[in-house]
């Protein structure tokens, strides 16, 4: 182990990888500035359209560029990989995050609510009967606190239009 | 005193008081569960504030930050974990009294001294308000483009160590600022002829995903924590008497939060470092701190606890949040079209007045409700760590979704948790993109006016305030530039003292002569033991 390692107070496994990631962006985002961005004529330098991005790109390259430079270690090993895996592994949350937020208009927010904790809380391993009710009940109160009472806007489920009349609206309204 | 009056007026209503009542006692329990902190519930309850009352929205969310530290006081004392990333030097000597079984007289000097700085940061803050109000106006667009400017190199610089990926995570964020139609001439920039970015990057999609979402994702990624808890027993009232023994740090530390607190992108850490190591300087038992030191604690409650309150001067006096959690509020006050800068302090004095009252009130109530609810309260540490994960989760769809109802936004808010989610794995800091967007928002703003008054760049710092910010700037980065050399230096002397051989150029050489020709020598010894083999030794070559 080298003195720069021994003095990186940080996690090094993955690091390499996203420094390397962030500079290549950048240098890509840099190389797009003269098609994304407009030069204005006749207006000043500092009120160029164009100056923020730039100095914003030109400081991603620059200072990721010197990160990249200046980490302690630059070669891939095994716990780099290690940790690639993890996060690889964290799209699984992304997916179920997705897959709630498209089954929300369609079945409702109580319902895919009250199906969704359960069933994640199941998913990541507790199964007990006592852990599976306290997920429901969580559910149930978060929809009561937000559509319920504080009515943030979160549409009523297409499955409700099914619904008798009054029941319906009162669905629509309150979950 | 009419200020006053008019301040009482404006919060003597039920649901501003029933917002201070659930913003503390929210704030407390989010502050006591490791792993949630106040930035995580701040971003999911924004948007449900916007449809409130400025006041009433600024209240529950004011709440949640000046009380969480009372509650991240509580694991850091008793499990050796801070409920809140501020609370990490609680922990030094909070935990080695819980661990000689003094977890109580720990718990309660922690309340006490939270409180003494909480109350005492209002007061001056208060007394503040008049000199604030006349030198708020002094500030042009040129003063509050430095000020905004020299927030965000402190914000950069405060990550000793990290300081080129602060800076190119603050760049990032400035860059998510300008995606968008350009105000002033409506270009494009950045939208790659796509619809959906034309609007730009939502800052509040930005701060869910990087502060809610990653931690959801981490959270879920990780093991649950075993956890035993101390039971306590007794009264937690002793804390206010021993904490009056201790006037001299406990003043200090305030003042420091204070100060600390007033500088946009210093905040608690830097507060809570100068009052932990004035109180260790000036201690008679100095070799107590880290071993269970009751001033330790006492600098360290004290200081954190002191910086909510003047975190508010510059969001309220110039408009330019400090840091994570006043750039999330900024929001709120946009949002209903209430301009924070020179001209709230001038004319809306009571509005501002009015919540450092209800700074002051949640202190209270928050000491009251931490005093006789303690024992209930711990329990919530024990929450496993993986089921806050889906609940991170669970609020996080509604703080997104409510926003727009838009999948878009969702799934921009989860390539942010991803990214924030690596973010936090490689422990690199998230906050420098979130000041990044606001403040880098304020710069374009602020620069353009200022640049079109001056003739010259010289004349951008001829105001006396805006050439002491620029001189502050100076110092700043000439600070930094001799720490940066320091630890070169000091790298270097480790390297050299952990070399026992000559490094000089001309031995180096030597040595790998020395080291080729051994080699050399061992391969023809053995080409040659192949072929004329010893006629001496215990074994003949088959």
């Amino acid at each position: 182990m080298t003195e720069e390692e021994r003095r990186f107070k940080w996690p090094i496994r993955g690091q390499l990888l996203f420094a390397v990631v962030f500079v290549v962006a950048a240098v890509l985002l840099l190389s797009q500035l003269g098609n994304e961005t407009k030069w204005a004529k006749g207006t000043k330098f500092f009120a160029q359209p164009r100056f923020w991005p730039a100095v914003a790109v030109i400081g991603m390259v620059l200072f990721g560029g010197l990160h990249l430079w200046k980490l302690p270690r630059k070669r891939f090993v095994k716990p780099d990989f290690v940790e690639w895996r993890i996060w690889f592994f964290a799209i699984e949350w992304v997916l179920w995050f997705l897959v709630y937020v498209t089954v929300v208009p369609v079945l409702g927010y109580l319902p895919t609510t009250l199906i969704f904790v359960p069933l994640m809380v199941w998913r990541i391993g507790y199964r007990s009967r006592r852990m599976l009710w306290i997920s429901a009940g969580f559910a149930m109160a978060v929809v009561v606190l937000f559509k319920t009472f504080l009515q943030v806007r979160i549409p009523g489920g297409a499955i409700y239009e099914y619904l008798p009349g009054a029941l319906r609206s009162f669905l629509i309204l309150n979950f | 005193m009419e200020l006053l009056l008019s301040a009482t007026e404006i919060l003597a209503r039920w649901d501003v008081l029933l917002a201070l009542l659930v913003g503390s006692v929210g704030g407390v329990l989010i502050g006591a569960i490791p792993g949630v902190g106040p930035a995580v519930a701040i971003a999911i309850l924004l948007p449900a504030t916007f449809s409130m009352d400025p006041i009433v929205g600024l209240t529950v969310l004011l709440g949640i930050y000046g009380s969480s530290m009372y509650g991240g006081a509580i694991p850091a004392i008793l499990i050796n974990t801070p409920g809140t990333a501020v609370n990490a030097l609680t922990t030094y000597d909070g935990f080695p009294m819980t661990a000689r079984g003094e977890a109580r007289r720990a718990l309660s000097l922690a309340y006490s001294a939270s409180f003494f700085g909480g109350v005492f940061s209002v007061i001056c803050l208060i007394l503040f308000a008049p000199v604030l109000a006349k030198v708020a106006p002094m500030f042009g667009s040129r003063e509050i483009f430095l000020a905004a400017l020299l927030g965000l190199i402190l914000v950069v610089i405060a990550h000793r160590g990290q300081a080129l990926i602060a800076a190119a995570l603050a760049c990032f964020g400035i860059f998510l600022n300008t995606v968008g139609l350009e105000p002033v001439k409506y270009s494009k920039r950045y939208t790659f002829d796509q619809s959906w970015l034309s609007s730009g990057v939502d800052l509040i999609v930005v701060v869910l995903g990087l502060f809610a979402l990653s931690q959801a994702f981490f959270l879920l990624q990780g093991e649950d924590e075993k956890i035993r808890l101390t039971k306590l027993r007794g009264g937690l009232f002793q804390g206010l008497r021993e904490l009056s023994r201790h006037p001299r740090v406990a003043g200090i530390s305030g003042g420091f939060g204070v100060l600390m607190g007033m500088i946009p992108g210093v905040g608690e850490f830097t507060a809570q470092f100068l009052s932990y190591t004035y109180a260790q300087r000036s201690s008679k038992r100095p070799e107590d701190f880290g071993h269970g030191s009751s001033e330790g604690l006492i600098a360290a409650e004290t200081a954190n606890n002191a910086v909510p309150a003047a975190a508010m001067v510059p969001l309220l006096a110039l408009g330019i949040p400090g840091e994570a959690l006043t750039a999330m509020m900024l929001s709120v006050f946009y949002v209903h079209n209430v301009v924070p800068g020179p001209q709230l302090f001038q004319n809306d004095m009571p509005f501002v007045v009015a919540l450092y009252l209800a700074l002051l009130i949640l202190n209270v109530l928050v000491l009251i409700f931490l005093l006789f609810a303690t024992n209930s309260l711990i329990k919530v540490v024990k929450i496993p760590n993986r089921f806050l994960g889906v609940c991170i989760l669970t609020l996080s769809f509604v703080g997104v979704y409510s926003l727009r109802n838009s999948f878009t936004d969702c799934l921009i808010a989860a390539c942010f948790g991803v990214f924030g989610f690596v973010l936090k794995r490689l422990s690199l800091p998230a906050v420098p993109i979130v000041l990044g967007m606001v403040l880098g928002g304020i710069m374009e703003v602020k620069l353009r006016a200022g640049m079109a008054r001056v003739k010259t760049p010289l004349d951008f710092i001829d105001r006396p305030i805006a050439m002491i910010l620029f001189l502050m700037i100076l110092g700043v980065l000439a600070l930094h530039i001799r720490y940066v050399l320091a630890e070169r230096r000091k790298l270097k002397e480790a390297k050299w003292s952990a070399k026992r051989a000559s490094t000089r150029f001309g031995m180096q050489m030597f040595r790998r002569r020395d080291y080729l020709s051994t080699e050399r020598g061992k391969r023809v010894r053995e080409k040659r033991s192949k072929y004329t083999p010893r006629s001496t030794g215990g074994r003949s070559p088959r």
